[in-house]
């Protein structure tokens, strides 16, 4: 696979603690990677190395065969979590300011950034001071000016704190859009939601060492459970009965004359086993595989269990749907 | 490097244009004027104003007042009690009363007035007197008048500094005096000014969290210098108009109104280079001015006698190299800290040796060449304010040289550290920070 960037064997330690230790990721080219953790545990030391503002004690950076450089920050765009503005500046002014010490000379950018601008209808803002802003203007304005360069990799520090669900949709289909167009985005969030509606890749940081990394389908078959629920009318036996020691009953609760039932497959076995043996006693309303959430998996990996009280298995199929909407 | 232009392009930019800048820069010049004019206007105001009647029973001083710029004296033949009918009458602002017993019992003289005394005067009719009293005693006691007149000399030393080639020059302390004064002060206001400019700078940077957003695009040190640079242009820019105005308003008043001007120079020096003697020594230095009334030429003589071209160069060089040296210690602070609030437990290990360089001027202007003024124009924390006044008395070649390697060394040294300091507090919230913790920074690498 092709990797955009790679952080290889990345130390670093502030008197006193650990804040990211021997930590190593490879972000591949052209898709979303996502940087996951519980807070303090050195995401945003990672990001602050990848940007160049800190320097690591040990490991090395590479951007695309090149060792990472400091020229390299005009091909980078960041937007980092906590972003603000000059209150007193002019929000046009200050957009071509910074987009000047990205490397885009002040005829270019005033271009690119009229474009940027009257799609986020921020047009009639341009000559205005940043403090007359609402906070969600300014967060699009501080979007723009970390996208405007056209930079092959973005990274966003909890991208969507502090936005509105309007502006987080809007801000999601830009991500998106960004990514088929062919950018690399590196994106650090503990929000579960969103690493599984955009993440291809992840990686895992907790207590400043990384404990899981790859790609996101394998990381959910890795934990899948083996878990079925059935919806089941018109049963004709108690469902005990059915089965053999290959599955294993979990749950089941009655209403209204149907029956949910949970049942664990041994491993090995094919679920189509289980189906036939339900089908001629029962009518089958639905059957699918549940598997675990992002979320469960980043607290089983972080905490050594699953949640207790579910959230639990959320059903794979269902959760898309909603996210789909 | 072109990205340190951005950044001080920005600086500069975004402070010369504001409201507060322009108002300051035309305000500053015309304060400045009025300070130096407002005496003047003062002291033709105050002229010939106080009127003095004199009622002598003893007949023994009619000789003794003679006018004086400031006080008018008009012998009154009259009684106490009809000179206080008139000065009732607003003739005169006030009366001496010599009575009979007077010469016998000094304590029984009175000055009788509507308003407060006034005190200047007060101060000349009591000089005349004991000097009148003085010479009669010498009389009575025996002594021949003509042998007082032979006694009484005036002694002026002309001080006269030599250098190595033994060519010699007259030396005008006074004027030296008023150049370092005016030079040391400057500095310090300008460190303070734009310095704290700086601290808030950062700190607006800091709070306002848009620095990260700037350090993902320059280094840190480049936005630290940055500001430090845009904001040092900032101050220069003001002083040069400053400058510029400042005399041009000068000029102006004085080509308009020519007269103002006549005594001015004479009297603002005299008052300055007196401050620290005694009240008598005052009094006889008056006279002394008004009976020659040259200080005016030595002023000027002395003003030729000041290396102008060192002068100028070395003053821009502390001023610029003394702002350095402290803004980027300012910086730090800003850096630092989370609010205003927060900063002042780390200002005064900043503000103290500037404080000192300021409580210290009396002592140098008494000793510009003592050691004590050495060591102070050496260290680089006090040397800008303190080598503007040892340099209009002159200063050896190698003094300055010295000083001005260390403030050139001291100020890489505070930027260093200030940067150390900087690119770690700038992305450190919500915590308070003690001098351990800067420490740290400072070790990190």
């Amino acid at each position: 696979m092709e990797y955009l960037f790679r952080a290889e064997n990345i130390s670093k330690a502030y008197t006193g603690h650990k804040a990211l230790t021997d930590v190593s990721i490879q972000v591949p080219a052209g898709g979303i990677f996502g940087l996951l953790g519980p807070n303090g545990a050195g995401k945003t030391t990672l990001i602050r190395i990848i940007n160049q503002i800190i320097a690591p004690d040990e490991g090395f950076l590479f951007y695309g065969n090149e060792k990472l450089k400091p020229g390299h920050v005009h091909r980078i765009g960041y937007l980092p979590e906590e972003r603000g503005l000059y209150k007193k500046m002019k929000v046009g002014e200050q957009a071509m300011y910074l987009a000047q010490l990205k490397g885009v000379p002040a005829h270019k950018s005033k271009k690119l950034l009229r474009e940027w601008f009257e799609k986020f209808d921020l047009m009639p803002w341009w000559n205005k001071k940043v403090e007359e802003l609402s906070k969600g203007m300014a967060q699009k304005v501080q979007f723009i000016i970390t996208v405007l360069h056209k930079p092959d990799l973005l990274i966003f520090d909890e991208p969507f704190s502090g936005f509105d669900p309007i502006n987080v949709n809007l801000l999601k289909q830009e991500i998106l859009k960004l990514r088929d167009e062919g950018a690399t985005i590196i994106f650090s969030t503990h929000n579960m939601g969103s690493v599984e509606e955009l993440c291809d890749h992840i990686a895992l940081i907790n207590k400043s060492e990384k404990i899981l990394d790859g790609n996101v389908r394998d990381i959910k078959k890795e934990f899948s459970t083996n878990i079925y629920q059935l919806e089941l009318a018109n049963l004709k036996q108690p469902i005990e009965q059915l089965l053999d020691r290959r599955f294993e009953l979990i749950r089941s609760t009655a209403h209204n004359g149907m029956m949910t039932a949970r049942v664990k497959i041994a491993a090995g076995t094919d679920s189509n086993e289980l189906l036939q043996k339900v089908i001629p006693l029962a009518n089958v309303i639905s059957f699918m595989e549940l598997t675990p959430s992002m979320n469960d998996i980043f607290i089983k990996t972080v905490t050594g269990k699953y949640p207790q009280e579910s959230s639990e298995y959320e059903v794979s199929e269902s959760a898309n749907d909603y996210l789909a909407e | 490097m072109n990205k340190i232009r951005i950044i001080i392009k920005r600086e500069y930019l975004s402070r010369v244009k504001k409201r507060s800048f322009i108002v300051m820069t035309i305000l500053g010049p015309i304060l400045l004027a009025a300070l130096m004019i407002g005496p003047a206007v003062i002291a033709i105001m105050s002229d010939s104003d106080y009127e003095v009647a004199i009622v002598d029973d003893t007949n023994m001083f009619y000789d003794a007042f003679s006018d004086t710029r400031n006080v008018k004296y008009t012998h009154l033949q009259t009684d106490v009690d009809s000179a206080l009918e008139l000065m009732r009458g607003d003739k005169f602002d006030a009366v001496l009363h010599i009575p009979e017993i007077a010469f016998q019992a000094p304590s029984s003289l009175r000055l009788f007035s509507l308003k407060s005394v006034n005190f200047n005067a007060k101060s000349q009719m009591e000089s005349v007197l004991k000097n009148e009293y003085e010479s009669l005693k010498l009389t009575i006691a025996g002594i021949d008048p003509e042998v007082l007149m032979a006694v009484e000399t005036r002694i002026n030393i002309n001080a006269v500094r030599m250098d190595k080639d033994g060519l010699e020059k007259t030396d005008y302390p006074e004027v030296s005096m008023g150049l370092g004064f005016v030079s040391g002060l400057l500095i310090y206001m300008f460190i303070f000014l734009f310095g704290s400019q700086v601290l808030r700078g950062v700190l607006e940077e800091k709070t306002s969290r848009i620095v990260e957003i700037i350090v993902s695009s320059v280094k840190p040190f480049q936005l630290m210098m940055g500001k430090v640079i845009g904001i040092g242009l900032v101050g220069l820019t003001q002083f040069l108009i400053w400058v510029v105005l400042t005399f041009a308003i000068v000029g102006g008043v004085r080509t308009a109104f020519p007269k103002l001007f006549q005594f001015t120079p004479t009297e603002q020096v005299h008052i300055t280079a007196s401050q620290s003697l005694n009240a008598e020594e005052l009094q006889r230095q008056m006279e002394t001015v008004q009976m020659q009334n040259t200080t005016a030429g030595q002023i000027l003589e002395g003003l030729q006698a000041i290396n102008f071209p060192v002068m100028i160069l070395s003053f821009l060089f502390y001023f610029i190299g003394g702002y350095l040296l402290y803004a980027a210690l300012f910086a730090a602070i800003g850096s630092a800290v989370d609010n205003e609030a927060d900063t002042q437990q780390f200002m005064l290990p900043v503000t103290i040796p500037l404080l000192f360089s300021i409580v210290m001027m009396q002592t140098i202007i008494q000793n510009p060449s003592g050691p004590v003024a050495f060591w102070l124009s050496i260290i680089p924390l006090t040397s800008p304010v303190i080598m503007m006044i040892r340099i209009p008395f002159g200063v050896p070649f190698i003094d300055l040289a010295i000083s001005a390697v260390l403030l050139i060394l001291g100020f890489i040294f505070t930027t260093w550290l200030a940067a150390k300091i900087y690119r770690t507090g700038i992305l450190m919230y919500g915590k308070k920070i003690d001098y351990a913790e800067l420490w740290k920074w400072i070790r990190y690498r």
